[in-house]
């Protein structure tokens, strides 16, 4: 929790073992409270939109991205109106990796049929796990409408795929890693880069603002 | 994990991951579209040398779900009839490509052969050897043990759904019937105590093995006093091969009449069981013989869900023989 | 069969039974003279081996070998079993019934021997089947092979057993008119049929059909007693069970005259290498457990068991190199023998190599009535069948370096004590330097016996 004790507004970015924090938990908050006002406007309401998190981190992304939906439309019913997907069948790298434990796919009980869609991931890099929850979500109905949302944009896009919401847009070099900490999987919210060039985190940052 | 051979072999964790990696395979077959494209390119190779058509099919569907391409090699009808070995038939295998071999065999220990005589390097699925091992079948049999009763005992459903996550610590299962012969018993008697269930064994002492006092479960020549006394969870009935009856001198029991008398399961020992028992069958059953009709089509009776979960938990299997690089993962 | 143009050898330094260190001559067939180092005296132009250190034994005689001609000599032929038998230190052996045809008429027999006589490897001692094409019905004609150029004198229908008991009467009876003896292959048929492995711990859990102790334990049990009503000899093949070695020490306290051997692989591996399914470890009778393979070292430590003998079975690869259940039951041994016995019994201190020359060589040669010529002692006058072994050479056992044609060996990969580094037969070299010479018998003789 310490990463979110820093000033309203100011990322904290003080070095931790694993590498620099580069949103505090403020950030994190403040980031979500927008992607859901963006959602219900983007939709004219929330009447009519279902949360598919993307295990394990957007799972609980999109538990709160539901929490500020309610909040915000009382049309939006987080009992029914969330639910997870697990991507892993659908992947293109199964053979490149060790192999992968599946993971649960849960639908919003109101189903996704005609519904608008969000899928809530946290770290959007190559674009290919979006585009195994596509075709998951192809198998299992046909919504009126899906929309992405993420907490961080890293780039380096092999697919032409875009977020329609965005918490941050982080530069980064391909060799850096990303990595989105959630109290409830982590004890604290922070994101975190690590392998950096010594001197290039400044110039990312000032790129970034 | 490079190759399922046996239960023996099986880790806790890993049975459980099989055991959960098939729950989610079953959450996708009640869905419409039933077809995932993990597996597409892939090519599964069915290598029967003893006819089991259920077998066969159950692996066909969870290979095809999977989207493999599924090539169905029987001894019958091909150059294994007449006379093509092992080892040539691995070879072909090995140039055609094949990625992962699902063999019955009616040797003991043919597709442990095949998995390591170096004749091919594709992952190798036992689908049942002679009166060894059927690993996929004992897996599918916790599978819906733990779906029904994965909260009694000690363990209790510590995870989610269907009992995902947990064990089978604490639960009691009688595996009655001919255990000599049977596959079946083998592979059960060690994944159920890998996770950590009881098992009895009952049977005529003809149809025990010798050296059957080394293996992880107690056994009974009694079905009434187990069920009476032992009061198990699951009640798994083997099938008994008519041809064990005949034979004269050499017959494991008198007559037909006489086994269904001790070893039947039937309406009277049925009650004699708790209200939350299951009863099992690997199939094809022989109704009025082990089991009579009542037992079978009993409120308790899970047999055909067994079918059923054969195709998730074979699924599993595939999957995880298939996915992921082959480096660092051997079972 | 000329011995002429052999020329004479001295071995020096080479220990007869283990003993001292001796400088021995070999001069027309015979062991001439036996001194301390450097006292014998000498022939002109005889070949000096350097023997320092090496065990002299009387050559080794088997009572129990397949060769497998004629019928099989994709696997195993006269000539390169004989060979196989003179690389492991073997200068006589007994080439057992079961080839196609059956050796069960004088004819077979005959050409049995003449083979092994034009191969000049070692002696081949041919055995006669006991029934007719050892299908256990009828008696073969015991007598024209007792009388045939072939002498036998062992009858067996090895891999079948003699389990009709009043036909096993017969045979142990009929066999006395010519000092005969029956070595029978102890296994009920009926308690063994479709068996795969030693019944127990092991075939239990990896579902191999189980061969019961007892099955081999009531034939030694009936036979013995048989033996003694009607007053015969009795040989028991390769015993496998505590429970045989427990039958023959009772019946030799009984004085009946029963005489056992055991395999070395007996003497050393256990039902627990089936485990790995490779059909090499098939064999019949089977792999037993731990507990057997102490009882069969004690009883060949004190003399219940009377002889090792191979039971060498080669196997093409085609019939190994498949299911177990579908695989050929053998194991090849000719040339592993000498040095499972010196790892097992020598190196352990229960036998010394006095001991290795009764198991190997006098025993043998006298249950299979060749003791004439084999199996003698080593010493001055004495046809100079020898086997000089390097006791502490080790080596990796290699199945296809060896003499024999098949490959089948148990012991592939694994190092073994002991080395045979020269063989004579009749005072000729058949192995020199530790392999077997270019050819063994002189062209002329081998023309002679033509």
């Amino acid at each position: 929790m310490a990463a979110g004790t820093g000033m309203p507004g100011t990322p904290d970015p003080h070095d931790v073992p694993e590498g620099t924090v580069v949103l505090g938990a403020s950030d994190v908050a403040r980031a979500l409270t927008r992607i859901a006002h963006e959602i219900v406007e983007r939709a004219k309401g929330a009447q009519d939109v279902v949360l598919l998190g993307i295990p394990t981190r957007g799972v609980t992304l999109a538990a709160r991205l539901a929490q500020r939906l309610a909040s915000i439309d009382p049309g939006f019913d987080p009992e029914r109106d969330l639910g997870e997907l697990d991507v892993t069948m659908y992947r293109d790298d199964l053979r490149r990796q060790p192999t992968r434990a599946v993971g649960v796919t849960r639908l919003p009980a109101a189903g996704i049929e005609g519904k608008t869609v969000v899928l809530v991931d946290d770290v959007l890099f190559s674009g290919r796990t979006i585009r195994a929850a596509l075709d998951a979500i192809g198998d299992l109905g046909r919504p009126q409408a899906v929309r992405l949302a993420c907490l961080v944009d890293r780039g380096h896009r092999e697919l032409p795929i875009r977020p329609d919401f965005v918490g941050k847009n982080l530069p980064t070099a391909q060799t850096e890693r990303v990595r989105v900490l959630l109290a409830e999987v982590d004890g604290t919210d922070a994101v975190v880069i690590s392998g950096r060039e010594p001197g290039a985190a400044a110039a990312a940052e000032e790129g970034a603002r | 994990m490079r190759h399922l051979l046996s239960t023996a072999d099986l880790a806790k964790d890993e049975a459980i991951e099989l055991l959960d990696t098939a729950a989610q395979m079953a959450a996708t077959q009640s869905r419409e579209i039933k077809k995932l494209p993990t597996l597409r390119g892939r090519t599964v190779v069915n290598l029967f040398f003893e006819d089991s058509t259920r077998t066969r099919i159950s692996f066909e569907t969870a290979a095809k779900r999977l989207s493999a391409d599924v090539i169905n090699f029987s001894a019958k009808g091909s150059s294994v009839s007449k006379g093509e070995s092992l080892k040539d038939t691995a070879l072909t295998l090995h140039a055609m490509g094949a990625d992962a071999v699902v063999v019955r065999h009616w040797a003991s220990g043919a597709p442990y052969q095949l998995a390591h005589a170096g004749w091919l390097d594709a992952a190798v699925l036992n689908a049942g050897d002679g009166t060894h091992m059927h690993p996929t079948q004992a897996l599918l049999d916790a599978y819906t043990i733990r779906r029904h009763l994965g909260g009694r005992g000690g363990g209790l459903r510590r995870g989610g759904d269907d009992g995902v996550g947990a064990d089978l610590a604490g639960l009691r299962v009688a595996i009655v019937g001919d255990v000599l012969h049977s596959r079946v018993a083998r592979a059960n008697v060690r994944l159920l105590r890998t996770l950590g269930a009881e098992v009895t064994l009952v049977a005529p002492p003809t149809l025990l093995p010798v050296g059957v006092e080394s293996w992880p479960c107690r056994t009974s020549y009694d079905l009434d006093a187990t069920l009476a006394d032992w009061q198990p969870d699951a009640v798994m009935m083997l099938r008994v091969q008519r041809e064990r009856m005949s034979g004269g001198a050499g017959a494991f029991f008198p007559s037909p009449l006489e086994y269904t008398r001790y070893f039947g399961l039937d309406a009277r020992r049925l009650a004699v069981l708790p209200p939350h028992s299951i009863v099992m069958h690997p199939g094809p059953m022989n109704r009025g013989l082990e089991i009579s009709a009542e037992a079978a089509d009993s409120e308790r009776a899970v047999i055909v869900e067994q079918v059923a979960n054969g195709v998730a938990v074979r699924m599993a299997a595939l999957y995880l023989l298939l996915s992921g690089t082959t480096e660092g993962t051997a079972l | 069969m000329t011995t002429t143009s052999v020329p004479p050898v001295v071995l020096r330094g080479a220990r007869p039974l283990g003993g001292e260190a001796a400088d021995v001559v070999l001069a027309d067939g015979v062991i001439r003279e036996i001194a301390a180092p450097g006292a014998a005296a000498v022939p002109e132009g005889a070949v000096e081996i350097a023997a320092d250190g090496h065990v002299l034994l009387p050559g080794l005689v088997d009572l129990h070998t397949h060769l497998r001609e004629p019928g099989r000599e994709d696997a195993e032929t006269v000539a390169s079993g004989t060979r196989a038998a003179a690389a492991g230190g073997f200068t006589a052996v007994h080439a057992m019934a079961n080839t196609s045809p059956v050796a069960d008429t004088a004819g077979v027999v005959e050409q049995v021997w003449r083979l092994g006589q034009e191969a000049g490897w070692v002696d081949v001692h041919p055995v006669g089947a006991v029934t007719v094409g050892l299908d256990g019905e009828r008696l073969a004609e015991l007598g024209a092979m007792a009388d045939s150029a072939a002498r036998v004198r062992v009858f067996s229908d090895d891999g079948r057993c003699v389990h009709d008991p009043i036909l096993m009467r017969r045979a142990l009876e009929y066999v006395k008119a010519f000092d005969g003896v029956v070595a029978q292959h102890a296994q009920e048929p009926r308690l063994t049929e479709g068996a795969q492995m030693n019944e127990g711990v092991v075939s239990a859990e990896i579902g191999l059909a189980g061969w019961p102790a007892v099955a081999e334990e009531a034939i030694i049990a009936r036979d013995v007693l048989l033996a003694e009503h009607v007053g015969s000899r009795l040989h028991v093949c390769h015993l496998s069970t505590a429970g045989s070695v427990e039958i023959v020490r009772w019946a030799k306290g009984r004085g009946i005259d029963v005489t056992a051997e055991v395999t070395p692989h007996h003497l050393i591996l256990t039902d627990e290498l089936a485990r790995t399914y490779d059909p090499t470890f098939k064999v019949n009778p089977p792999l037993r457990t731990a507990a057997d393979v102490e009882a069969v070292r004690a009883g060949l430590a004190d003399g219940t068991i009377d002889i090792v003998a191979t039971d060498h079975a080669p196997h093409t690869r085609e019939d190994k190199d498949c299911e177990w259940g579908a695989a050929a039951f053998g194991m090849t041994g000719l040339e592993t023998a000498l040095s499972v016995v010196q790892a097992t019994m020598v190196d352990a201190g229960r036998l010394t190599w006095a001991d290795v020359a009764r198991v190997m060589s006098a025993n043998p040669a006298r249950i299979g009535r060749i003791d004439g010529t084999q199996g003698r002692p080593v010493a001055v006058g004495e046809p100079a069948n020898l086997t000089l072994v390097d006791p502490s050479a080790t080596r990796t056992v290699d199945g296809a370096a060896q003499a024999t044609a098949s490959g089948n060996t148990p012991f592939a990969g694994r190092e073994l004590p002991g080395r045979v580094v020269a063989t004579f037969l009749r005072g000729r070299a058949t192995v020199a330097d530790g392999a077997p010479v270019a050819a063994p018998a002189p062209a002329a003789a081998r023309g002679g016996v033509r």
